[in-house]
């Protein structure tokens, strides 16, 4: 009963106010997204070697196409870096600019996934030939699925800017969207390493 | 009877759904569907009557206020129980007369979806929703708050699970459901085992409801960590709050996993994926091992609130602090990182060797220990209390000896060699039924009779609410404790009928025990009948129950805002303080209270998700496409909205302040 | 414009330059590291490295998970003070359970894998059967 003799309960002297949520909510959100990656890369490793007499890692994967990719998504996380180091300027078209550019990276790191699945489909490595290229398109694609939706949620943020300027409330859905983007760069590290690199030893 | 499939047919209007999927040739279901259409006719017409649209829509549906949201969930838990009770009944019938040479009234067709839709629904819209309401109506009160961080998420999430359980409940009528077991294993719910669009609806019901649990775990985390009232530190949170808190964190890293194992399989089914297939290397064993990885946290996502809701009961009622608060709160940790680890022990037999095996067997052992902790804890804190046996005590008490059964009968299949004997038998189904109604239904019930004069302002009648627990408590020993007898006798689970007439005495036993559960359910809405109908009589104060936690500061049914001023709180049991200070809250002085606005978004949203299962189920395709674009276009027009609050001026306040203080 | 576009509620702590979004040195930082890092594993395998495979595997992977480190360091700004230490909390629960889930099912699948009767095997004992089979026929 220690605790009852400090223990108290009074009127807060003014109105209490919270810090935003958002931040931490956001954290958790990608901690739970990071274990449904975790699950698939999980399945990558268990079903992988489950080439059912079809092609394998070193038949399919080109390192170097795989370098521009993700050259593309480093150079993308580090404009969104300056683009949120214009926002805490408060300059509004630079954090705009280099969006865009962050933007544009980020599609041409999709049009060049899009490619890759379309060649190997093209070349009869569908998802549907091998537990292995089942696994790998789940994850890859995946991975793009998210990239893609973080372009969206780009695009509808730059209107948002444009609207109403660099306001707290887009502030603060910059900083979340930030964290999603830097967050998918981390997971493309996994999938590069352990997708690509290692099976091609 | 209809036991063929129709033949698969597709057009690009209805896909693949053709009349003949109505099931008007079969009576069970007809009838059903007439009591429910014409139940739902009736209420309809009454809400017309009243003219009850319009505060149902402006208070209810598009409220992001927890307590009501709260509520809903409690209800929507209540209408899924019935459902899922009658396909118990059904089973327990069924069992009761297929002995020997009979075959009982229903085919195996009808029987595998029966016993599917009872496990699905009792744990993904029963026992989940229950969870989530309580927790929903009761922490942020706990911990001073006026609303969870993200009201609208919220709301968004009950309407997701709603949508769910409507995928499910849909499957009823349009189609059938699932015939593979509660969780699934392939190769049988694979493409080429599971034809028709019953292993669909599951699928897409859990996805749509998954989101909803998902993303409500992430908002009732936020809540906690960041919503306190000032002062009041983490271990000063009431034990509730804390295996809220823990549940949660389960939730968030646990759905994960399901969401990902279900839509590999969804891949399997609809893309021509090989993740679980017998061929082009897929294996069908790595389902299992995934599904379970998140199926075990799961079971403790259900239990660790409800020690929450019995640790607050039996503090209350026997007027003394929690007994060992921190190892309460170090037993509960403990099981949230021991249920990780514990997978395993759901597939002993399916060949893994003695290393795995043992270990998992002893990490499952392990699990005993810090709940037994909790055990003790609750009995030490009755020990020289001034015990007062209220409803919610029996319940209390009730889930003390059975949840003990049932957890040593846990031990038992723990044990690697026992549980190839017992694996899959009637044995582990006592068992789970043992620590879930036990433990789960009971606390539900428990909490219930607790928090009802709290959200009502009057209490449930003290003749039912025993009537209740006698019927669910003895008729659950008479219903369970067979399966264990027939369980050693080696009676496997999921059969339609059996060769031996010498088990059909237990399974008799069993149908009448399931016949007092029917009862205890009958009584527990005469008992909310009764005690709506009595209403004046049974009101009471703010804090029937002489309580120690925040909640009970506020208002008997409370304010929107919960509490009139901000707190400032050191210490545990804050209310306890305030009565032993001499609190009250001051009279004037009122501000102006900031609270976020209701919105339509999430039940639009979760509309669509419903259209979009529905439309995926039966690859109605310009449908899905539809639906989700619109999904998307108002998920991104809600973020255009910036006006998402508003403040109460201080005459609402004052006003509501001096009604409760009349009331 | 935006005067009456964000609501009450932010403008009690309207401070743009908020806390956590790192400054120009941490990023340059960052972007060096991490493109060291991605180079090295790149060259390793597009130069066809004379190393044994473990040895190879065991690098890459490392390299991995350094750079993962420098990620969430230097752009994602986690430390151990952020919301009272809860952003910290968090990740290494999912760290735990990432470990959980991955060193699980592979120990557990490559278990159980191991204990199954080769596929070889059970063509060799089918076709026995079939062949006691044609002899009782």
């Amino acid at each position: 009963m220690s605790h009852s003799q400090t223990a108290s309960v009074s009127i807060a002297d003014h109105e209490v106010h919270h810090d935003s949520p958002t931040p931490i909510g956001f954290w958790i959100y990608l901690m739970s997204d990071c274990i449904i990656f975790g699950a698939l890369f999980a399945t990558y490793a268990v079903l992988g070697g489950g080439f059912a007499g079809g092609p394998g890692p070193k038949d399919l994967f080109e390192p170097g196409f795989v370098a521009i990719e993700t050259a593309l998504l480093l150079f993308s996380s580090i404009t969104f870096g300056l683009a949120m180091l214009q926002a805490d300027k408060g300059k509004r078209d630079g954090t705009m600019m280099w969006l865009v550019i962050t933007g544009l990276l980020g599609a041409g790191f999709i049009a060049m996934e899009l490619y890759e699945f379309r060649h190997l489909i093209h070349i009869g490595a569908g998802p549907d030939r091998s537990a292995f290229l089942s696994s790998f398109f789940a994850l890859v694609g995946t991975h793009g699925l998210h990239v893609t939706g973080g372009i969206i949620w780009l695009v509808t943020l730059l209107t948002q800017i444009k609207a109403h300027g660099l306001t707290t409330a887009n502030m603060r859905r910059l900083g979340t969207l930030s964290m999603f983007w830097h967050f998918l760069d981390l997971i493309w590290i996994g999938v590069f390493s352990f997708v690509y690199l290692v099976r091609l030893i | 009877m209809a036991n063929a499939q129709p033949a698969e047919t597709f057009s690009p209007i209805f896909g693949r759904l053709t009349l003949d999927w109505i099931p008007y040739h079969e009576p069970i279901l007809v009838a059903t569907f007439a009591g429910v259409a014409l139940g739902g006719l009736v209420v309809l017409a009454l809400m017309t009557y009243f003219k009850l649209w319009g505060p149902l829509w402006r208070d209810w549906v598009t409220s992001v206020d927890h307590k009501k949201i709260g509520i809903m969930y409690m209800i929507l838990g209540f209408i899924m129980m019935i459902r899922g009770f009658a396909d118990a009944l059904m089973m327990r019938a069924q069992q009761a007369m297929a002995a020997g040479e009979a075959a009982g009234y229903l085919p195996p067709h009808h029987f595998d979806q029966v016993f599917t839709a009872h496990g699905v629904i009792m744990i993904f819209f029963v026992a989940m929703a229950f969870v989530t309401g309580i927790m929903n109506y009761v922490m942020p009160m706990q911990i001073g708050a006026r609303d969870v961080a993200f009201p609208f998420l919220n709301n968004f999430s009950f309407w997701m699970t709603v949508a769910g359980a409507l995928l499910v409940n849909i499957s009823l009528f349009v189609g059938e459901f699932a015939r593979v077991g509660w969780l699934a294993f392939p190769p049988l719910s694979g493409a080429n085992y599971s034809t028709g669009p019953g292993m669909d609806y599951y699928l897409w019901a859990l996805q749509i409801a998954g989101i909803g649990t998902t993303l409500s775990g992430i908002n009732l985390i936020a809540t906690i960590l960041k919503m306190r009232a000032p002062g009041m530190k983490l271990m000063d949170m009431p034990i509730f709050t804390w295996t809220a808190l823990i549940t949660n964190v389960l939730i968030v890293v646990a759905f994960p996993v399901l969401t990902a194992t279900l839509a590999l399989l969804t891949l399997d089914r609809y893309a021509d994926f090989h993740f679980f297939t017998n061929d082009f290397g897929g294996n069908a064993m790595m389902y299992i091992n995934l599904i379970w990885i998140w199926g075990h946290p799961e079971v403790y996502i259900l239990i660790i609130p409800c020690f929450g809701v019995f640790s607050e009961i039996v503090s209350t009622f026997s007027g003394k602090p929690i007994f060992g608060y921190k190892t309460m709160v170090w037993a509960t940790a403990c099981i949230m990182v021991l249920s990780f680890v514990v997978w395993l022990h759901h597939f002993f037999t399916m060949g893994s060797g003695a290393s795995v095996n043992t270990f998992f067997g002893i990490t499952t052992m392990i699990i005993a220990v810090p709940t037994g902790v909790k055990i003790f804890n609750w009995l030490f804190t009755m020990y020289k209390g001034r015990v007062r046996l209220e409803v919610p005590m029996y319940w209390t008490i009730g889930f003390l000896i059975t949840f003990t059964i049932g957890g040593m009968t846990g031990v038992l299949l723990a044990v690697p060699p026992v549980d190839f004997q017992l694996h899959n038998t009637l044995f582990l189904i006592a068992h789970f039924h043992n620590v879930i109604i036990g433990g789960v239904v009971f606390a539900v019930y428990a909490a219930v009779s607790y928090w009802w004069p709290k959200a009502f302002g009057f209490k449930l009648n003290d003749k039912w609410g025993k009537r209740t627990f006698w019927f669910w408590f003895v008729g659950f020993y008479f219903a369970f404790m067979p399966l264990y007898a027939l369980g050693l006798m080696g009676v496997t689970r999921r059969m339609n009928a059996y060769p031996d007439a010498a088990w059909q005495p237990y399974f008799i036993v069993a149908a009448f025990g399931a016949v007092l559960i029917l009862l205890g359910i009958i009584s527990t809405f005469v008992n909310f009948y009764v005690s709506i109908r009595d209403r004046n009589e049974n009101r009471v104060g703010n804090d029937p129950w002489d309580a120690r936690t925040l909640e009970w500061a506020t208002q008997s049914p409370p304010a929107p805002y919960n509490f009139p001023f901000d707190l400032q709180i050191t210490g545990r049991e804050a209310f306890w303080t305030m009565k032993k200070q001499g609190f009250t809250w001051p009279k004037e002085n009122y501000k102006p209270i900031h609270m976020p606005k209701g919105t339509a978004t999430g039940v639009m949203i979760s509309a669509l998700a419903l259209a979009f299962g529905f439309a995926m189920v039966w690859y109605i395709w310009w449908l899905a496409i539809l639906a989700f674009v619109g999904m998307l276009g108002l998920g991104i027009a809600h973020t255009f909205n910036y006006k998402r609050d508003y403040y109460i001026p201080v005459d609402e306040v004052a006003a509501t302040e001096a009604k409760g203080a009349a009331a | 414009m935006s005067a009456d576009t964000h609501s009450h509620h932010d403008d009690h702590h309207g401070d743009h330059a908020s806390h956590g979004h790192g400054t120009m040195g941490q990023l340059m930082i960052g972007f060096a590291l991490a493109a060291i890092l991605t180079i090295i594993p790149f060259y390793l395998v597009m130069a066809e490295v004379e190393m044994s495979r473990t040895a190879l595997v065991g690098i890459i992977m490392g390299l991995g998970a350094v750079q993962i480190i420098v990620h969430l360091v230097f752009f994602l700004h986690l430390n151990t003070t952020s919301e009272e230490g809860s952003t910290f909390m968090a990740t290494l629960l999912a760290v735990i359970i990432l470990v959980i889930v991955l060193a699980g099912s592979l120990w557990v699948m490559h278990n159980m894998n191991e204990n199954m009767m080769p596929m070889h095997d059970m063509e060799q004992m089918l076709e026995e059967m079939q062949s006691l089979q044609s002899q009782q026929g």
